[in-house]
């Protein structure tokens, strides 16, 4: 197919705006899937996905459209993902922009217009869902020209529900977007913006070819990992895989590679053929690294080979996910994973409880610190345990957040921000009634609960977007909780400075509620190096006996006893000290008041 | 093979009125089933007999209010029961009179329990009791006037509003009617009552400053003489009872692990490893019985692994020295030595226990003071 017959391209949008209805309603309307096969969301494979309505990995889908070869690109829909959107969107020349007619436009919308407009998209703005009853499409559509550029009038208006106006779509995305450009002579180099796993093919990647032609078997080669491979075969999804003879300049399409492992072959990668090799790679591969870590460790140690077996099969098909051996002397063994966000971090626990029929305890999260080591050294932190108490400086991540709220829930989020260290960088009214709020926030400040904070401050208003902005040093402290003056090594914590002694009282006095009393008095503490900030005392127990014991009570008694011994089998022991395994998450849930 | 079965309870559900804190299996009124009740009973005796021993050291009859059953009957029964050595009938205060006394003497009783609870009128109100604090005292004159020389009294602490004081004053109240035994519970909230529903709230609410209410009674009767010989029951001890062992021996059957046949409703009975609980229902009961038929009954297999967790859960609320050897399997090691380390358990010498010859000691554990007053915590920690 010559390049001016080929469109390629994405369909962005704030969570639950349409866009898999949408991507559906392309599907029939250009009978690439019949009436029969027709599934609410084809392109959402995974269980996962249609339950909270995201998509975790990108596919490619062609389709004809009046003589015109269209990729329909689909990209994941969260944060935590924006790099493989940037990606999804570098193999693109165009996308369409879906807002909710009655919501619309929300953070997300924002943070993917921007990333749309970086790559120099074409935007075909659409206005969806005009049958619901709280329908505004007029003020939709002034929102999203105001955000995009453009007149009103040009954003289209459709409901991809009933179908009414997706026709449409595909006409403006033939008429608006441009044919791809590339030279299908020149030494072929192709984008790899997504891979998966299968089990018997082994790694499979998605890639835009930009220059040349890939044919089957052929000789591959990935340009800023160095993976070499042969091609077990090309094609692209119809909606299911179509094997073809060759993938030309401007095509969207599949390479199986026969790889084992998808860290081999990264994503923002570029292909090229080892016979007749490119001399540059595309630009804007980034190696992306987990920003958030926490530590999971099987609730029964001896499920810790299967959690090992799965957090192996995982990552066979999520390059991202970063994990290592944890040992800590409260909780056992376990993992320290790392994450590109929070998102990311729970799909990979509900993965791992649902898919592997795991019982996990994760411990709270934290950011990754850089530390200046009083030997001059920068060290990279993953676990407050392991910050070391003589530093130099630390570093932490920020992030560039995007807030959007009716203006009257514009104080409680300031006040939310300030409470979390944010810096404020500025405001913009997106209509009289929208204001986009746009602040530098520690990560580490949003990793716990902000989003729920948010939620509730603005009556669930609000929507947030981040994107990272780079380390800042900060006047942070490791803080240590001590139980009957052990250090728990799963308890310590990295605070600012300003907040450790609230902290650090508002956890020990959770402790104190969490765990229950023991034979003896046990001290609970929060120190910052020697110094204790923070104590409370776990009362010892001075009875606990059933009065009453004869014949007809025997057997209540003793499944009583067995229930009492089963609640302590649960319990981790530190030191003396049994800490029921909720304790360790009582970091997860300090009130926010506690935290100015 | 088995050995015969020494220890009989028999459940006599009839009150006038049921306690808002009751949980027991208990008929209100119905005097017109007295009659076929106890031929029930009677009949069901019958159909169990085998087991029982020819003699037995001890009958039992609890209740429910088994002084409230018409006396004709009452007589009708302790009559048709095989002879024991200690046979024990609970009372309530307000149901014992000169009469009552004398025909339970003539029948063959020895021991009487009285549900005493409390001296303060207040507290017995909350506890919906009827008799007040002289109908105790009149109870045990009474009983002593017809030659009864074993009486227990039942106390209960923690009521809501009790005050310390209070406890104090109930002991006191206890101790001067000069009681061969004491049993004293903390009230517990068992669900689904009518005064959990009334006081569930406060009586979590007192929970922790009733934690020292335990030690508080144990230690006063200590003081004053008496056996803290289980968790929740107290003798005067041989030396202030001429040498006599004033302890319960029927109860002491359930807590030393022997065999015991429960008859009546909602009776339960364990026999040669297996435990069952017969039907709670008086209309079922009866008919069966009047057919012939064993009423219907909730079986409960006891393998030999239960048996001694609970030869362990039972044998931790005496005071006398549980032999290791025959429950070892059943003990977390690790556990006993960390429990020895805080002061909670000992572990002692036993001389002439089973399977040792005289002269030589066995291995044995008993529980301090505090590990008694801990025992479930204590005992969850040991079972392995």
């Amino acid at each position: 197919m010559d390049l001016e017959h080929i469109r390629n391209f994405s369909i962005i949008a704030h969570i639950d705006h349409g866009k898999s209805t949408l991507a559906d309603r392309i599907l029939e309307l250009t009978k690439t899937v019949s009436g029969r096969e027709m599934r609410a969301q084809v392109l959402d494979t995974m269980e996962l996905e249609r339950e909270r309505g995201i998509t975790i990995k990108a596919q490619a889908v062609r389709v004809n459209w009046k003589g015109q070869e269209l990729n329909l690109i689909d990209t994941p829909g969260h944060v935590d993902f924006t790099y493989e959107v940037s990606r999804s969107l570098q193999a693109c020349e165009g996308a369409v922009l879906v807002v909710d007619a009655a919501q619309g436009v929300e953070a997300q919308t924002v943070a993917n217009a921007y990333l749309a407009i970086e790559n120099n998209l074409e935007i075909v703005p659409v206005v969806n869902k005009i049958d619901l009853p709280q329908a505004d499409p007029d003020a939709a559509a002034t929102e999203i020209a105001e955000l995009v550029g453009g007149k009103p009038e040009d954003v289209l208006r459709i409901s991809a529900k009933t179908g009414d106006g997706v026709a449409d779509v595909l006409d403006a995305i033939v008429a608006r977007i441009p044919p791809p450009s590339g030279h299908p002579d020149a030494p072929p180099r192709a984008l790899v913006f997504d891979s998966s796993y299968d089990q018997y093919r082994g790694v499979v990647a998605f890639v835009r070819m930009v220059d040349g032609a890939f044919a089957a078997r052929e000789p591959l080669r990935a340009m800023a990992q160095g993976t070499r491979f042969e091609a077990e075969e090309v094609g692209f999804f119809s909606p299911t895989m179509k094997a073809a003879e060759t993938l030309d300049a401007g095509e969207v399409g599949y390479v199986i590679t026969g790889l084992k492992d998808v860290s081999r072959l990264r994503v923002g990668d570029t292909l090229t053929s080892e016979r007749n090799s490119a001399p540059e790679p595309l630009p804007g591969y980034k190696d992306v690294k987990p920003m958030v870590f926490a530590g999971l460790f099987p609730t029964d140690s001896d499920d810790y080979p299967d959690l090992r077996d799965a957090l192996e099969r995982l990552k066979l098909n999520d390059a991202a996910l970063f994990y290592e051996p944890e040992t800590s002397q409260a909780l056992g063994f376990g993992f320290r994973c790392g994450f590109l966000g929070l998102l990311h971090m729970e799909i990979v626990r509900e993965r791992l409880e649902r898919e592997f029929d795991l019982d996990l305890l994760v411990t709270a999260p934290n950011v990754a610190y850089r530390v200046l080591e009083r030997t001059g050294e920068w060290l990279e932190v993953h676990n407050p345990a392991e910050m070391p108490r003589e530093v130099d400086a630390v570093e932490e991540p920020y992030v560039r957040a995007s807030i959007i709220v009716p203006k009257d829930y514009v104080g409680p989020v300031m006040e939310l921000n300030n409470d979390r260290r944010g810096r404020f960088d500025h405001l913009e009214y997106l209509s009289p009634e929208r204001v986009l709020l746009a602040y530098e926030l520690p990560l580490a400040e949003i990793v716990l609960d902000y989003y729920d904070q948010l939620k509730s401050r603005t009556r669930g208003y609000a929507s947030f977007d981040y994107d990272l902005a780079g380390f800042r040093e900060g006047e942070l402290a490791r803080v240590d909780i001590l139980i009957a003056d052990e250090p728990v090594d799963a308890l310590s914590m990295i605070v600012h400075r300003d907040a450790a002694y609230s902290r650090g009282k508002a956890l020990v006095e959770r402790l104190r509620q969490e765990i229950p009393r023991q034979y003896f008095d046990v001290p609970v503490q929060a120190a910052i190096g020697s110094r204790v900030i923070a104590r409370e005392t776990i009362k010892a127990k001075r009875k606990d006996v059933l009065a009453k014991c004869y014949g007809g009570d025997i057997t209540r008694k003793r499944k009583l006893l067995e229930r009492q011994k089963a609640g302590k089998r649960r319990m981790k022991q530190v030191g003396a000290v049994e800490v029921p395994q909720e304790a360790f998450l009582a970091v997860l849930n300090l009130n926010d008041g506690s935290k100015k | 093979m088995s050995e015969s079965v020494r220890h009989l309870y028999v459940h006599l559900p009839f009150c006038a009125h049921r306690c808002g804190y009751c949980d027991f299996v208990t008929v209100v009124g119905r005097r017109g089933q007295h009659a076929a009740y106890v031929k029930g009973l009677l009949a069901e005796l019958e159909l169990e007999r085998e087991p029982l021993a020819p003699q037995l050291e001890t009958v039992f009859l609890g209740g429910g209010t088994p002084t409230f059953t018409e006396p004709r009957e009452l007589e009708r029964l302790l009559a048709g029961l095989p002879a024991g050595d200690e046979v024990t009938v609970e009372a309530n205060p307000e149901t014992v009179t000169p009469a009552l006394a004398a025909l339970l003497r003539r029948s063959g009783v020895n021991r009487v329990s009285l549900g005493a609870q409390t001296f303060q009128p207040a507290l017995l109100s909350v506890l919906d009791r009827v008799a007040g604090p002289d109908d105790v005292r009149r109870a045990v004159y009474h009983l002593r006037d017809a030659g009864f020389d074993n009486i227990s009294l039942d106390l209960i602490y923690g009521i809501p509003g009790q005050k310390p004081s209070d406890l104090d004053a109930d002991i006191a109240e206890a101790l001067a009617l000069r009681p061969e035994h004491l049993s004293c519970y903390e009230l517990e909230a068992k669900p689904g009552t009518r005064f959990t529903h009334a006081h569930g709230e406060e009586l979590q609410r007192q929970a922790e400053a009733m934690e020292g209410y335990f030690a508080c009674v144990v230690e006063t009767l200590v003081g004053a003489g008496y056996r803290w010989y289980e968790t929740a029951n107290f003798c005067r001890a041989p030396s202030a009872a001429e040498g006599r062992d004033l302890r319960s021996r029927h109860n002491l059957a359930y807590w030393q692990g022997r065999d015991y046949l429960g008859l009546g409703i909602g009776a339960v009975s364990t026999v040669h490893g297996t435990r069952w609980r017969t039907t709670p229902r008086l209309g079922p009961y009866l008919t069966a019985l009047r057919e012939g038929q064993r009423p219907l009954r909730e079986l409960e297999p006891l393998p030999d692994s239960v048996r001694r967790a609970e030869r362990v859960m039972l044998g931790l609320r005496l005071d006398e020295p549980l032999p290791l050897a025959p429950v070892a399997e059943e003990l977390d090691a690790r556990a006993l030595s960390r429990l020895e380390r805080l002061g909670l358990a000992r572990r002692t010498s036993f001389e002439g226990g089973a399977g040792v010859r005289p002269g030589e000691c066995e291995d044995a554990l008993t529980l301090t003071t505090r590990g008694r007053l801990l025992g479930d915590a204590v005992t969850a920690d040991l079972l392995a």
